[in-house]
């Protein structure tokens, strides 16, 4: 249960090798979160030490939205109630190589979009009997206004939120919320090698945001908190600039 | 249909089905159809955070439970779970009659009070209610049993938050008195050190002691406060005319609804402490009051929990054994150098406590405070303080908890696995859930 302060006992990853979802993870572990499962691909092999919770993995194929409801099913096995659930799994890809080869690109979509819808889908079911918990979904600048650069992966995300928006509306009254976290540029495996946008992020800033997010009840989470501001300009920039932005 | 329920604080809602059953067997009924997310009785709602919550489940209301009848030659009240200390008062003082035990508001049921085995400011003398009660009805998925002590399922229900069933009907010995006036004496303390030591030399001079501990004051003058402590007047020590039991609460007093949420912030805090302390004579004995002043001052402003705003507040009571009064100074000096602001902080000496394994209260100190949620770094701050808590042997009150953590909770509560096999052998479905259960593992 989430207690007064924010603080929850059990959280669920899926994506469990994502190193946001897992900086979240360790983040409220360290609030005093006592049960993590993470959701990944087999083999995910020994499980990351979290100071002392007790964690679970199991195996989670984004790609196969048949089995997502049994996911759920088992995390609730291992872990009781769902205090938290983080969609963290994801594909960057790259906009050349979807060029390329289109169907590689509808493959990301499955994940990017499809996987999440059929996995919020189970997870909102879940909470809604409960009557309580969050669904953190991952989503990102890149979908607020989607570039010629990185359309597909852009695509995907404004799908997610606008769906992740609309679930949190159907669960309103429920006691089950959803948090869409829309993090700019994110260091880490999935951009290494690629030149860091403005107001690039972290994987702990994004753990640290989503953690005071839960305290305070905030549904939409930018990281960092000024990606806000800058997209409200950007949004309406007129679109023969826009085009012209490179990535 | 659900409703969010939340406790006194108002943090952490969760959305429930609330049924208010009107009889023991309709009560029964519903305790052998709960399903699924479980059932947990609520009674007037006063315990601070989640223990009378159900999210998804079950929640049920015993407040029509209150019918009640009174043996005027045993002392013995018989009441439904649901029946409030406020109802029961009204028609026991006028007749000469006490509880046994009231908490700091007279709005909790019968079956609350037992739940969470209530201390009063008479603990030092009296113990606990739990001690008070003779029988009690207890529904679970299994039919409704009468138990007593010393039977073990007995005191697994007393203090075990409505885990092991729901209170029906309970037995308890009340106290007669002579008037309806307290004989008070109030006097003012320097320091921290000086409250534990006047505390311990004369606090068995009286039946009712409590001190208020100004956490405003730092340095030399840390944990000063002011003693507040009483007995029932007699008949002749109240002024000739008049009914000596006449009782009549002074009516309640509503928060103003234009009072803006989050009016109990830091700075109004400050100044009400600063007055209080100055307000309180430096010594005054033989003070006559009523027993709603003496014993449920804050019970005269209706809903005062709302001024501290929509995200509500946390109330942290713990108590550690005579010997750990060094953890005792720590957590006050911590508290007054970090300029954390408490609404009412409030420090109790307790006496023997009862054989229900879960029952708060131990020989020893208790210190209770209220702190608006909004504080930085409160949580840390807590968890510290539960460490040195359960170092020394202490507690924290479940009833007012509502952020401890299941780890910390086995460490403060030795007895815990016997409790967890009294209640698994009296409720092997586990159907009787809460939110508080969810969070400490309970
Ligand atoms: C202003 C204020 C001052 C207080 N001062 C004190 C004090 O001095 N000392 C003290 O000890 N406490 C104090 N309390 C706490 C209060 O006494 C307890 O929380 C009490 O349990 C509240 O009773 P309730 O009827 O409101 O129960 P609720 O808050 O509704 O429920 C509390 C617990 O009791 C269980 N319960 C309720 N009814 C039943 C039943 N019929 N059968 C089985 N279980 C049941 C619930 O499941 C829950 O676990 C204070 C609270 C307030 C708001």
């Amino acid at each position: 249960m989430k207690n007064a302060l924010g603080s929850v006992d059990t959280v669920l990853v899926l994506g469990g090798r994502s190193e946001i979802g897992l900086a979240v993870a360790e983040r409220l572990v360290r609030d005093g979160a006592r049960k993590v499962v993470l959701a990944a691909r087999a083999p995910l092999g020994e499980p990351p030490a979290l100071r002392g919770a007790e964690v679970h993995l199991i195996d989670f194929d984004a790609t196969r939205p048949d089995g997502h409801g049994e996911v759920i099913e088992e995390a609730v096995k291992l872990a009781g109630d769902l205090d938290v659930i983080v969609a963290a799994f994801g594909v960057l890809g790259d906009q050349a190589a979807y060029d390329r080869d289109p169907a590689s690109a509808a493959a990301s979509i499955a994940v990017n979009l499809g996987g999440h819808v059929s996995t919020g889908l189970y997870a909102a079911r879940r909470l809604r009997e409960q009557g309580h918990g969050t669904l953190v979904v991952l989503s990102s600048v890149a979908g607020v206004r989607v570039r010629r650069g990185n359309m597909v992966y852009g695509a995907a995300k404004a799908g997610l939120d606008g769906f992740a928006r609309a679930l949190g509306d159907s669960l309103h009254g429920t006691g089950a919320q959803v948090m869409v976290v829309r993090p700019g540029f994110v260091h880490g495996r999935m951009t290494a090698g690629m030149p860091a946008a403005p107001f690039a992020t972290t994987p702990a800033a994004v753990a640290d945001a989503v953690a005071t997010a839960l305290r305070d009840g905030t549904h939409i989470v930018w990281v960092p908190g000024i990606l806000r501001y800058a997209f409200t300009l950007l949004r309406h920039l007129p679109r023969p600039l826009w085009r012209r932005i490179p990535r | 249909m659900t409703t969010p329920l939340t406790g006194w604080a108002r943090t952490a809602p969760t959305p429930a089905t609330v049924v208010r059953p009107r009889t023991a067997e309709a009560l029964a009924a519903l305790v052998a159809k709960a399903s699924g997310r479980g059932v947990v009785a609520r009674g007037l709602g006063r315990s601070y955070g989640d223990a009378a919550q159900n999210a998804g489940g079950l929640v049920l209301d015993c407040t029509r439970l209150r019918h009640w009848t009174f043996d005027e030659r045993s002392g013995l009240v018989t009441a439904g779970g649901g029946a409030s200390l406020h109802d029961l008062m009204a028609t026991l003082v006028p007749r000469g009659w006490f509880v046994p035990v009231s908490p700091g508001t007279r709005y909790v049921t019968v079956g609350g009070a037992i739940a969470a085995d209530v201390h009063g400011k008479n603990h030092h003398r009296d113990s606990s209610f739990g001690a008070h009660v003779r029988s009690l009805t207890l529904v679970t998925p299994a039919g409704a049993r009468v138990l007593a002590p010393p039977d073990p399922l007995f005191w697994a229900t007393v203090g075990g938050m409505g885990l092991t069933g729901v209170i029906a009907e309970a037995t308890f010995s009340c106290v007669p008195v002579e008037t309806s006036r307290m004989r008070v004496d109030i006097e003012r303390t320097a320091d921290l050190d000086d409250t534990l030591d006047v505390m311990t030399r004369t606090d068995d001079r009286y039946r009712y002691t409590v001190a208020w501990i100004d956490l405003l004051a730092r340095g030399a003058r840390t944990g000063r406060g002011v003693l507040t402590r009483g007995d029932h007047a007699r008949r002749g020590e109240l002024p000739g005319h008049g009914d000596p039991l006449a009782y009549a609460p002074a009516t309640r007093l509503a928060a103003p609804p234009w009072a803006p949420g989050g009016l109990l912030n830091p700075l109004t805090v400050r100044a009400f402490n600063e007055v209080w302390y100055r307000r309180a004579p430096r010594e005054r004995r033989g003070l006559m009051q009523g027993i709603a002043p003496f014993f449920h001052p804050l019970d005269g402003v209706r809903g005062w929990n709302r001024m501290y705003g929509p995200r509500g507040f946390v109330q942290y009571q713990f108590a550690v054994p005579f010997g750990a009064e060094p953890t005792l100074r720590r957590i006050v000096a911590t508290l007054s150098a970090r300029g954390v602001v408490s609404f009412l902080t409030v420090l109790k000496r307790f006496g023997p406590g009862t054989p229900a394994p879960l029952s708060f209260p131990i020989p020893g100190w208790t210190l209770a405070l209220d702190i608006p949620t909004g504080q930085s770094g409160l949580a840390a701050l807590l968890r510290g303080f539960d460490e040195q808590v359960a170092e020394a042997g202490g507690r924290v009150y479940l009833a007012k908890d509502s952020r401890l953590h299941a780890t910390t909770l086995a460490a403060m509560y030795p007895r815990l696995d016997e409790w967890r096999e009294l209640r698994a052998a009296a409720d092997p479905g586990g159907v009787f859930r809460s939110d508080l259960a969810r969070r400490l593992d309970l």
